[in-house]
């Protein structure tokens, strides 16, 4: 799936990207891959991966349009009406995924190559590297020796794409499984030199001993599983361990190399990390996670504060620090799981501005459709809200209210929603009630609905929600 | 041959250390025991005494290898007369009369020869500057030719000797003494023939150069003269379909013409032949070549416009009865006259007629009498014409505009499918790689190398049906039946349903016209007229891009033709506006004809072209017709 994914997605850009894509292109396919390398702990870091793919805004047909323009009054060969008339067959076959047509095509479109304009013949291996290594990775009739062959050939047309092909090379192995030939391929490219290196390449250079670095990791992680099943008086232990400290060391100057780098290194930092807290280099592992959530030079990252905090959440860090962590989040992704526990970080606090914006996380996080089902967070809601009203602080509660009162009541407090809720969450339908009296009324369509529900368990739950929406429900305060 | 091998001469003969040596008909030493030939040659030459046949074989096979490829001497000149007989080969696989490869366009070539000053000539360009040719009285080892001027016939294929290129002993003698340029030494500009890069160089004034494309005018013009059942877009489709060799063509010179260096930018083509171009070089080289008139165009050739109409009335799925029609518009503007049709090089002003052109133009000019084609008429005309025929099942149906449009709708769709999908797919490199000097031929072969294993590694993910290989040739494209719903066979519907009778004659049921073009361009940019799509109807439009597709070409170019006859046609509304414009803009709607009298409404057109306007007056306006 992941070169795949990180190929589609390319195929509408196949123009060479400029200097900063690589990064991220690689990160797009990377991180994927790294959740099928480490699947227990990508749990935290899914769902932000949309905001990298939003970078990549590409205007195909612009590219075209400056093209026409360029070359002015000179006639377009036919040659060249061919090869390009070729590419948009390939990329619609592919879009289709007609991969035997694309190879029909492809066929002809090899001739690119041979162009004798040297502008378009140079920019034709990158395409043809990533049409065809889509269509060898899809088509029926491919397999693996064929991927190679062709990866193998490619790497060799020019020099300027060795290396960003080794990688997707690499990349092809991993996901067959192929983790030891993914290392060869890696340690080739690794020595591989050509004249001065640009400096996109040596991003790249960079990038390729990293994944050597994370491959080394994952044998360290598969040690550290077997270590952890072994007696620690067991003749093996010893060796076992030794085996482990080696690997740790030559994965560490893999990957801090790497994440000097401003970008977006999540699978490597999260590895690189682990073997740091394994061997009690806490002040290292907070170094690095700190620069790489703080660093200025860095790209906005919310995975970056995610690890931060829960490293620090590990370290038992003073609640201060952790609440500084998550703001930053918070501005980030508002809606993000980790945002109820900053609320009960908050509620906790002594100061009153903490005990505000844990109000403002609440509302914040209800406002997300992908949330509207957390009874957590409902539960939570009302509970502040009594708590917040009781400490008088109704200017609060409007504050909130005010900008949403236009919609929330229809986004959540529908009477669509209030029969569905009923029917499939009794409890989350309660607590949303009681918000839903609490901020606009008793004359709310799912108050009413659920406060004429009759309900041997909940009967009680309601009658109380009924007494308390009466007393702090902000519409008539004076009742 | 190489003046600085000639310095590496020594007394011993290079390959065997023998000293034995005879002399070819160039005026070189050879060895006559190893056949080796040396540059070098003897002042005072003598060819009488040495037998030439064997000399030929010795000239062309044991030649020592140079630096870089070094196959047999060659000029550019052989090289295109190489692709001419290639050409004619392929016309006379097609049906073409053996006269033309033999007769015609072996004449034309000789003539070009002469005229450019390469061949048959007192003094050949490349002699010119070495020394004065000695061979004037030398027997001529054509077997064909017996001009007085002749002086030798060029050794590659001969036109009449088909495969000659097989049998180097055929092969006749060198014509001049060769004498590569020093400059072809260095490695930067050279050319695998003798004189490529003076002929790269070779700018002279009044001499029409040979090109690629200019092969096939010369095909073209050669078929014209044999009044061949081949149109020029005919040939430029062979082409298109690989009948004809055109682009590429040098891959089947013998091995040993080596191209290279300046060689690829006279040889490699990277463009399909284009119609307005080959045809423009068609007149040119008539003109140049001083070709008198043509034989005439008459009524019976396969050129003269009531036989290509009725061609393309087939070909376009329309009735029959439509080529009345056709001939009468023919007769009245004057197109069908043998002067009219006739090429005449000679003549004022050199110009032949577009005759596939003009006749699919013909056919656009009654579709457009018949049915107006304003997207109003054709349809309640078609109306008519499906309700009689569900009536009338028994009879000959009526010609159903709205159905033929579907077929032909469909059909055409599929055939620009086809052809745009072939098109993407065309390979236009030649195994034979061409590159442009000893240093980056390496690279360049590695290159095509490359590229022949990834076809490969494709070719094997591509489904083994091997792709439909060469169509066959034929002068049609479509192909219709009655059986296939798809394919409805229009030929035997009858045009009762549009036309009505009126006295003894019969008009069209249709009394309006509308004009292609009001106002002609007069100015100095070379076209006549425009034609921006979006102000016609979309009848018109599928009707131009109809028939533009089936001769492969620019709508405009239609269009323009469909003008000009207009011009023809409703002559004296032309000159009326002429003389009118300048008094009103409002005109007479009378437009009468010396034959037709039709009223002339101005459709979309109005907008682009406000110089007149002609309202519609109701009444019994008509479009006659005979």
């Amino acid at each position: 799936m992941t070169l795949s994914r990180f190929l589609s997605r390319r195929q509408f850009c196949l123009l060479p990207p400029p200097p900063h894509r690589p990064q991220a292109l690689f990160i797009l396919g990377m991180s994927d891959f790294s959740e099928e390398l480490i699947k227990s702990t990508t749990e935290d870091d899914q769902g932000e991966r949309c905001e990298l793919s939003g970078t990549g805004m590409h205007f195909p047909w612009l590219q075209k349009h400056i093209e026409t323009v360029a070359t002015g009054g000179k006639k377009e060969k036919d040659f060249a009406q061919t090869t390009s008339a070729c590419l948009s067959f390939i990329q619609e076959a592919l879009l289709k995924h007609q991969w035997q047509q694309a190879a029909e095509y492809m066929h002809s479109y090899l001739q690119v190559l041979e162009d004798s304009d040297s502008c378009k013949r140079q920019a034709a291996p990158e395409i043809i590297w990533k049409l065809g290594s889509e269509i060898l990775y899809y088509h029926p009739k491919s397999n693996v020796e064929a991927f190679n062959t062709f990866a193998d050939r490619m790497k060799n047309i020019g020099v300027m794409n060795y290396l960003k092909i080794s990688l997707q090379h690499a990349l092809y192995l991993l996901h067959h499984g192929m983790l030891e030939d993914a290392n060869r391929n890696l340690s080739q490219a690794e020595t591989w030199r050509y004249g001065e290196k640009s400096s996109s390449q040596e991003v790249l250079i960079n990038l390729i001993q990293a994944y050597k670095g994370l491959l080394q990791y994952y044998a360290w992680s598969k040690k550290k599983m077997e270590l952890s099943q072994l007696d620690k008086d067991d003749y093996a232990y010893n060796t076992a361990s030794q085996n482990m400290l080696d690997h740790s060391w030559k994965t560490s100057v893999n990957l801090g190399a790497l994440i000097q780098i401003p970008g977006v290194w999540d699978p490597f930092v999260k590895g690189y990390v682990e073997m740091l807290e394994f061997y009690g280099d806490q002040d290292g592992a907070r170094e690095v996670l700190t620069n790489y959530a703080y660093d200025e030079k860095f790209p906005s990252n919310p995975n970056a504060h995610i690890y931060l905090y829960n490293f620090l959440k590990r370290e038992k860090a003073p609640r201060e620090k952790l609440i500084s962590v998550l703001k930053i989040l918070y501005q980030i992704v508002p809606s993000h799981k980790l945002m109820l526990e900053f609320h009960r970080l908050l509620r906790k606090s002594e100061k009153e501005e903490h005990h505000k914006l844990g109000l403002e996380v609440l509302f914040g996080v209800l406002d997300f459709a992908g949330c509207t089902k957390n009874i957590t967070a409902w539960k939570y809601l009302a509970k502040y809200l009594r708590q917040t009203l009781m400490g008088s602080h109704l200017a609060w509660v409007q504050e909130e209210w005010s900008s949403r009162k236009n919609w929330w009541p229809g986004f959540h407090f529908s009477y669509f929603w209030a029969k569905s809720d009923w029917k499939e969450d009794k409890a989350l339908a309660c607590e949303k009630a009681l918000v839903a009296g609490v901020l606009s009324g008793k004359g709310c369509r799912y108050f009413r609905y659920i406060s004429k529900q009759d309900h041997q368990v909940f009967r009680k739950k309601i009658k109380r929600m009924k007494k308390l929406v009466k007393k702090y429900s902000i519409v008539n305060p004076g009742l | 041959m190489d003046l600085d091998e000639a310095k590496e001469f020594k007394e011993r003969c290079t390959q065997c250390a023998a000293v034995s040596w005879g002399l070819t008909d160039e005026g070189k030493y050879y060895c006559t025991s190893c056949h080796n030939v040396t540059e070098r040659s003897k002042e005072v030459v003598n060819t009488g005494a040495i037998p030439n046949t064997k000399i030929q074989a010795i000239n062309r096979g044991l030649k020592r290898k140079r630096k870089l490829e070094k196959g047999w001497d060659w000029y550019v000149c052989e090289g295109f007369q190489h692709i001419l007989y290639q050409q004619a080969e392929a016309l006379k696989t097609l049906g073409v009369g053996p006269e033309l490869k033999n007769e015609v366009l072996h004449n034309f070539w000789k003539r070009y020869l002469q005229k450019s000053k390469q061949a048959y000539c007192k003094n050949p360009v490349y002699t010119s500057k070495r020394k004065a040719p000695v061979l004037e009285d030398n027997p001529s080892h054509s077997d064909w030719d017996s001009e007085p001027e002749l002086l030798s016939d060029f050794s590659c294929p001969s036109f009449v000797e088909s495969g000659a290129e097989s049998q180097p002993d055929v092969h006749t003698q060198k014509p001049f003494p060769i004498i590569k340029a020093s400059q072809s030494e260095t490695a930067s500009i050279c050319s695998g023939s003798v004189d490529g890069v003076e002929y790269s160089l070779r700018k002279e004034k009044g001499i029409v150069k040979m090109t690629v494309p200019r092969t096939l005018a010369f095909c073209c013009l050669a078929l014209l003269w044999q009044r061949e059942t081949i149109t020029l877009s005919d040939l430029l489709r062979f082409v298109e379909e690989d009948h004809i060799p055109y682009i590429n063509a040098f891959q089947h010179f013998p091995e040993e013409m080596k191209l290279y260096g300046r060689d690829k930018g006279i040889f490699a083509i990277e463009s399909w032949p284009n119609y307005e171009d080959i045809y423009k070089k068609m007149i040119e080289i008539a003109t140049f070549l001083d070709l008198p008139r043509f034989p005439d165009i008459t009524e019976d050739c396969y050129l003269h416009p009531n036989m290509l109409c009725l061609k393309y009335l087939m070909e376009v799925n329309l009735p029959d009865e439509m080529h009345n029609l056709t001939c009468q518009v023919v007769k009245m503007t004057g197109i069908g006259e043998v002067d009219f049709l006739t090429f005449d090089p000679i003549a004022k002003m050199a110009k032949t007629a577009k005759y596939d052109v003009q006749a699919v133009a013909v056919i656009v000019v009654v579709l457009k009498l018949l049915f107006l084609l304003d997207d109003n008429l054709e349809w309640s005309l078609s109306n008519i014409a499906e309700k009689y025929n569900e009536k009338n099942k028994e009879d000959k149906p009526w010609f159903d505009f709205r159905k033929w449009y579907q077929v032909m709708k469909k059909s055409l769709d599929e055939k620009k499918q086809k052809w745009e999908e072939t098109r993407a797919k065309y390979l236009w490199k030649s195994e034979k790689p061409l590159y442009h000097s000893s240093i980056d031929k390496s690279v360049v072969c590695k290159r095509r190398e490359m590229v022949v294993n990834l076809q490969k590694q494709f070719s094997t993910l591509v489904d083994s049906t091997p792709t439909i290989g060469k169509k066959s040739p034929s002068s049609f494209q479509f192909n219709w039946t009655e059986e296939d719903p798809d394919r409805t066979c229009f030929h035997g519907h009858s045009l009762q349903g549009v036309l009505t009778k009126k006295g003894q004659s019969l008009t069209t049921k249709n009394s309006l016209y509308w004009l292609s073009t009001q106002k002609f361009c007069r100015s100095y940019c070379k076209h006549v007229t425009t034609y921006e799509e979006s102000n016609f109807s979309l009848s018109y439009q599928f009707i131009i891009n109809l028939f533009s597709f089936l001769l492969r070409i620019k709508t405009s170019f239609l269009h323009e033709e469909v003008s000009l006859i207009e011009k023809r046609l409703f002559k004296t509304k032309y000159s009326k506006t002429k003389k009118k414009s300048s008094r009103s803009r409002k005109c007479d709607p009378w437009i009468s004809n010396d034959v037709t009298r039709t009223l002339v409404r101005n459709t979309k057109s109005q907008a682009l072209l406000p110089t007149c306007h002609f309202r519609t007056r109701c009444g019994a306006q008509k479009a006659v017709i005979q």
